[in-house]
C-alpha cells in the first residue's frame, strides 16, 4: 500500500447544513413572515410591535413543528432554544444598529468644516451652527484624559504587576477590590474628588479635578487588562530572566513588561475609552466652560460630554440639538477609533 | 508508643529555604505592594472623606434618611438654614425599581445572546458579534441616555400603554393618571439594553470555560445542544452568571446620566413602574447638586455615601455568589 | 461499486472465523448489527491532511484494537466514527462510515442518534460533577430524552456490567467526583450503557489510570465484548494483545497517517506482514 496509487478526495463537511436544509430553514422563516402579515392584518393586534413579537412566536411555533414531523420531539424542543438564542442576539442588535444609526443621521446635521477651528467662546448653543465649534470640548477631553492617564496607568500597571509577579497573600482580596472599585458609581467618583480635595484644599474647579476623578473609574480597567496581559507571559521568560541571575525587577523591568508591550497598549486604549465619554463626575468638578483652556490647573475646563450635555439640556432649539449631535457623533467616532485600534493591536499580536 | 513517637521524632525538621532579596528587589517589591494596594487606598478614601462630609446629617436625621422621601431646605436671606429635611426613601424605591426592571429584562436576553455566540454561532460571524458587543459595552451612557429619550421613548411608551391596557389589573402595572412618559419603566429598559454588553460578554467567557471533555461527554451520550446546556453548561456557569449579573445590577443602580435624561425625577415613592416619576439616587445627586448651598451638599455627599456602600454590597455579594456556588458543578 | 468489492476482498481471510466465534456469542442488551465499516476515510484540520485513506470493518461483537505511535491519526480515526470529529471547527472529511450498510455521514441522518448507537468513553474520566453517582450513570436519558420504564434495574446492571456495582451500590447518592480516577472511568462506562449502544469507542481509557484500575477496566472491556462491538485506540501493545481480536496498526511519516496493516491481533503480533509493523510492535521505534 503506497501513498501514491491513492487519488485524494476533496475534504468535505457534511455535517454542516445542505442547500436543501438552508432553503428549508429559509422556507420556514418566509412562511411565518407571511403568516405574521395575515395575522396583523386581521386580527386587531397592530404595529411594529405586533409583528416583531407574533414574528418570533410564528417562527418558533413553525420551527417546532417541522422538526417534529421531519425529526423528532427532541428535535422539536431543540430547535426552539436556537431560535430564542437568536431572538436574545437580534434583541441586542437592535439598540446597536439604532444607536449608531441616530448618531450618523442626526449628527450630519451639526458639522461644518469649521467645527474643530472655532469654540463657543463667542456663541451661544442656540445660535446658528456655523457660529461655533467644538475645538474646546475636544483638546479639554484630550487633556483630562492624558492626564489621568498619566496617574492610571503607572497605578493600574503596578496592581497588575502584584498580581502576576508578587502573587502575594493579598492577591485575591486586591483583586476582589480592583473588581469593587470598577463598580463604584461614576457619581460618587465625583464627589470623592468634591469632598477630598476641592472643599478642604483647592476650592476651585479644574481640568485636573476632572482627571482624577476619571483615574479613579480609569485605573480598575487599566488593571484588570494588565494582568490578563502579563499573565499570557510564559513563566519561562521570568525563569530565563532570573536564571541568568537578574533580579525580579530587572526581570520584570527588561524582560516581562516589554514582552506585553502590545497588550499594555490596549489596556491603556481600553482605559481611555471607558472614561472618554464619562459625564456624571465633570458635570460636577471641572466647571465646564465655553472657551478654550489648555491649563488643567487653573479655571473651568470643557470637554466633549459637558458641551453634549449643555447643547440638550439647556438650548431646546433645533440648532442646539444638532450641536448636541455632533458632539456625539464626534464622541462616538473617537470611541470608534480607540475600539478599532485595540482590535487592530490584538489581532496582531495573536 | 514510645518507639513510635522516637520514629516520628527521627524524621528530620525540614529545612527553611530562604532566599533574601537583594536591596533592588526589596524596592522593587514596597513600591509594587503600594501600588497594588492603591485600590484598597482609593476605596477606604472614598468611604472616609464622605463620611466625613456626610456623618453630620446622618447623625441629626438618623434611620429618616432612609425611610423619609422628602428633599426640601428653607433657608434665610443670609443662606442659614431654618428648617430641612432630607431622604432618599423615593429615590432608593426608584433605584431599586428601575435596577429591578434592567435585570429583568437584560439578563435573560443577555444569557441567550452568550449562547448564541458561544453554541451556536462560528467563524466570522461570532467574531463580528463579539467585537460589536464588546464595543457596544465601551458607549458611553450619556449616549444611552439621549438616544433613550430621543428615539427609544415613544416606542417604550406605546409599549407601556399597553401593558397598562392589558395587565392594568397587576397593581404595579396601574397608573394614578395616563402620563406614560419617562417613567421608570422606560428608564429600566435603557438601563438594561446598557447592561446587556456587559452581562453578554461575562456570560459568554464563563460558557467559553466550560470543559471541553464534558461537552464532548454529553453530545457523545446522544445529546441534543438544548439537553448538553441544561446539563453541562448551566451547572457549571450558574455562579458566574449570577455574579454577572449582580454586576449588571451594580452599574444599573449607580447609572447617573442615562437615568437622569429619561426619567422625570419626582420625590415621591412611586412603585407604579408605567408612570412617568421616579428616581434614583444618582439622578438626585445630579439634580439638586447645582442649586445646593454648603449644608444640601453635605447632605448629598450623605447619599452618595450610601449608594457607595450599596454597590459595594453588591459586588461583595457577587464575588460571594461566584465563590460559593460556582465552585459547584466544576 | 467495485470499489466496494475491493474491500471486501482486502478483508484477512480469517475474519470469517473470527466472526463465525462471535455469532454464538448472546446477543446483546441491543441487537449487535452487523458491525461498523469505515471506508475510505480521510480527515483534515484546516489545510492539513491528518488522517489518509483508511478502509477497515469492525465485525458486530468483536475487540478492535487501534494501535500507533503518537500523531498517527488513531485519535482523529476513532473521533469520526461517532462523528465527533466534527466539533472542531475547522475540521473536514471525505470517505464513508457505515453502521448495518448505512452511512452515518448521509445528508438528513440525526446525529445525535447516531451517538446513541455509538457511545465513547474519553481517555480522561469525565463524570459530571453537578450530578450523583446514580444521576450519572443515567445522564444518558435525560440527555438523549429517552424514557425508561424501570431505569433502578437498568442502573443496577449498568453498573454491574462496568464492574462498578459492588464498590458503589450504598454511595448512589454521592457526587461522581468523589471516586478514585479508575473508578471514575468505569462510571464514564457504565454511564455510555445505560443508552444501549451497539459500539462502543474507547479513546486510550487507561492512559491515566494506574496499573490496578487499568486491569479492571480490561476485565471490563472484555465482559461487554459479549454483548457489543468495541473499538480501543491504545498506546499500550500489551493492552491491544491481550484485550483485542483484532489489531489495526497505524502510521505517519510527516504526511497524514495511513492505517499500515489490520489482522487478527495474534497474526499482528507475532506475524506481521508488514515491515513498519513489525519495528513497531518489537519496540524498535514509538
Amino acid at each position: 500500500m503506497s501513498t501514491t496509487d491513492i487519488k485524494i478526495p476533496a475534504p468535505g463537511k457534511p455535517w454542516q447544513a445542505s442547500r436543501s436544509d438552508k432553503l428549508k430553514s429559509f422556507l420556514t422563516v418566509i412562511s411565518a413572515g407571511i403568516f405574521t402579515f395575515i395575522l396583523v392584518n386581521v386580527t386587531p393586534l397592530k404595529g411594529k410591535l405586533a409583528y416583531f413579537i407574533l414574528f418570533f412566536i410564528s417562527v418558533i411555533v413553525f420551527e417546532y413543528i417541522r422538526q417534529r414531523i421531519t425529526r423528532d420531539s427532541q428535535a422539536a424542543k431543540d430547535s426552539v432554544l436556537s431560535t430564542l438564542s437568536i431572538l436574545g442576539i437580534v434583541l441586542t442588535l437592535i439598540p446597536i444598529f439604532s444607536i449608531v444609526l441616530t448618531v450618523f443621521v442626526k449628527g450630519y446635521k451639526g458639522l461644518h468644516w469649521q467645527i474643530l477651528n472655532k469654540d463657543m467662546a463667542l456663541a451661544s448653543v442656540n445660535d446658528p451652527i456655523e457660529a461655533g465649534g467644538l475645538l474646546h470640548a475636544v483638546l479639554g477631553t484630550f487633556l483630562l484624559v492624558f492626564v489621568a492617564l498619566l496617574i492610571s496607568f503607572p497605578v493600574g500597571l503596578l496592581t497588575g504587576i502584584y498580581l502576576t509577579e508578587i502573587r502575594g497573600t493579598l492577591s485575591r482580596p486586591i483583586r476582589f477590590l480592583v473588581q469593587a472599585m470598577s463598580g463604584v458609581p461614576s457619581i460618587v467618583a465625583g464627589l470623592f474628588i468634591l469632598s477630598a480635595v476641592i472643599y478642604p484644599i483647592t476650592n476651585s474647579l479644574s481640568g485636573l479635578m476632572g482627571s482624577l476623578a476619571l483615574t479613579i473609574l480609569m485605573i480598575p480597567t487599566i488593571a484588570r487588562t494588565a494582568e490578563e496581559v502579563l499573565k499570557l507571559i510564559p513563566d519561562d521568560l521570568r525563569e530565563a530572566g532570573v536564571a541568568l541571575g537578574a533580579t525580579q525587577w530587572r526581570t520584570v523591568a527588561m524582560v516581562v513588561v516589554p514582552a506585553a508591550k502590545s497588550g499594555l497598549l490596549t489596556a491603556v486604549i481600553l482605559g481611555i475609552a471607558r472614561i472618554i465619554g464619562e459625564t456624571a463626575p465633570i458635570l460636577l468638578v471641572t466647571g465646564g466652560a465655553d472657551k478654550t483652556n489648555l491649563n488643567p490647573f487653573e479655571g473651568s475646563m470643557g470637554s466633549l460630554p459637558f458641551y453634549i450635555w449643555k447643547a440638550f439640556l439647556t438650548g431646546g432649539t433645533e440648532q442646539s440639538i444638532a450641536r448636541g449631535w455632533a458632539g456625539m457623533l464626534i464622541l462616538l467616532i473617537f470611541i470608534f477609533i480607540l475600539f478599532g485600534s485595540a482590535r487592530y493591536i490584538s489581532g496582531r499580536r495573536s | 508508643m514510645a518507639l513510635l513517637e522516637d520514629r516520628v521524632n527521627s524524621v528530620p525538621a525540614p529545612r527553611e529555604l530562604t532566599t533574601k532579596p537583594r536591596r533592588s528587589d526589596q524596592i522593587f517589591r514596597f513600591v509594587v505592594t503600594l501600588g497594588g494596594m492603591s485600590s484598597l487606598v482609593i476605596l477606604g478614601l472614598i468611604a472616609l472623606f464622605l463620611s466625613i462630609k456626610g456623618i453630620h446629617i446622618l447623625n441629626e436625621k438618623g434611620f429618616s434618611f432612609i425611610t423619609e422621601s422628602r428633599w426640601e431646605v428653607v433657608t434665610d436671606e443670609n443662606q442659614e438654614v431654618i428648617q430641612s429635611t432630607f431622604g432618599i426613601g423615593a429615590m432608593l424605591v426608584g433605584t431599586m425599581l428601575t435596577a429591578v426592571i434592567a435585570l429583568f429584562v437584560g439578563v435573560p436576553i443577555s444569557i441567550l445572546g452568550a449562547l448564541y455566540l458561544s453554541f451556536y454561532a462560528s467563524g466570522r460571524v461570532k467574531t463580528f458579534l463579539v467585537s460589536l458587543i464588546d464595543l457596544m459595552a465601551a458607549f458611553p451612557s450619556l449616549l444611552f441616555g439621549f438616544w433613550g429619550f430621543f428615539v427609544f421613548m415613544d416606542s417604550a411608551e406605546y409599549w407601556a400603554k399597553l401593558i397598562n391596557k392589558y395587565l392594568g389589573f397587576i397593581p404595579i402595572f396601574q397608573v394614578p393618571t395616563p402620563i406614560f412618559e419617562r417613567s421608570p419603566f422606560i428608564a429600566g429598559l435603557v438601563l438594561a439594553i446598557m447592561i446587556i454588553p456587559i452581562v453578554t460578554s461575562i456570560s459568554r467567557e464563563i460558557f467559553a470555560q466550560t470543559p471541553l471533555d464534558r461537552i464532548q461527554a454529553a453530545f457523545a451520550l446522544g445529546a441534543t445542544r438544548l439537553t448538553m446546556i441544561r446539563a453541562v453548561v448551566i451547572p457549571y456557569g450558574r455562579g458566574g452568571i449570577v455574579g454577572g449579573a449582580m454586576l449588571g445590577l451594580g452599574r444599573a443602580m449607580g447609572e447617573t446620566v442615562a437615568v437622569y435624561t429619561v426619567l422625570n425625577v419626582v420625590y415621591a415613592v412611586n412603585w407604579q413602574m408605567l408612570f412617568g416619576a421616579g428616581g434614583n439616587i444618582a439622578s438626585l445627586i445630579l439634580l439638586k447638586f447645582g442649586e445646593a448651598g454648603a449644608y444640601e451638599v453635605d447632605a448629598l455627599m450623605a447619599a452618595g455615601l450610601i449608594l457607595f456602600l450599596l454597590t459595594l454590597v453588591v459586588n461583595f455579594a457577587a464575588d460571594f455568589l461566584v465563590n460559593r456556588f460556582g465552585k459547584r458543578g466544576r | 461499486m467495485s470499489e466496494e468489492n475491493q474491500n471486501q476482498k482486502a478483508m484477512p481471510a480469517s475474519l470469517a472465523s473470527v466472526a463465525a466465534k462471535h455469532a454464538q456469542k448472546q446477543p446483546g442488551t441491543n441487537p449487535l448489527g452487523t458491525g461498523l465499516e469505515a471506508r475510505g476515510v480521510h480527515a483534515w484540520f484546516g489545510t492539513k491532511h491528518v488522517l489518509s485513506d483508511v478502509t477497515l470493518d469492525f465485525a458486530a461483537g468483536t475487540v478492535t484494537a487501534l494501535i500507533g505511535p503518537s500523531g498517527c491519526g488513531k485519535s482523529t480515526f476513532i473521533r469520526t466514527l461517532n462523528r465527533m470529529h466534527e466539533f472542531i471547527p475547522t475540521a473536514a472529511l471525505a470517505g464513508e462510515v457505515r453502521l448495518d450498510g448505512k452511512d452515518i455521514y448521509a445528508p438528513g441522518t440525526d446525529v445525535t442518534k447516531i451517538r446513541l448507537k455509538i457511545g465513547m468513553v474519553f481517555q480522561k474520566p469525565n463524570p459530571f460533577p453537578s450530578m450523583t453517582i446514580g444521576e450519572n450513570v443515567l445522564s444518558g436519558l435525560k440527555l438523549a430524552e429517552l424514557k425508561r420504564s424501570n431505569t433502578d434495574d437498568l442502573l443496577e446492571s449498568c453498573l454491574v456490567r462496568a464492574g462498578l456495582w459492588n464498590e458503589v451500590k450504598d454511595r448512589l447518592k454521592e457526587q461522581g467526583g468523589s471516586l478514585s480516577g479508575g473508578q471514575q472511568q468505569r462510571l464514564c462506562i457504565a454511564r455510555s450503557l445505560a443508552v444501549e449502544p451497539q459500539v462502543l469507542l474507547m479513546d486510550e481509557p487507561c492512559s491515566a489510570l494506574d496499573p490496578g484500575s487499568t486491569f479492571r477496566i480490561e476485565e471490563t472491556i472484555a465482559e461487554l465484548s459479549q454483548t457489543m462491538t468495541i473499538i480501543i485506540v491504545t498506546h499500550n501493545m500489551q493492552q491491544a494483545a491481550r484485550v483485542s481480536d483484532y489489531t489495526a496498526f497505524f502510521l505517519s511519516n510527516d504526511g497524514p497517517g495511513l492505517m499500515v496493516e489490520t489482522g487478527p491481533t495474534s497474526q499482528i503480533f507475532s506475524a506481521p506482514r508488514d515491515k513498519r509493523t513489525e519495528d513497531y510492535v518489537t519496540g524498535r521505534f514509538g
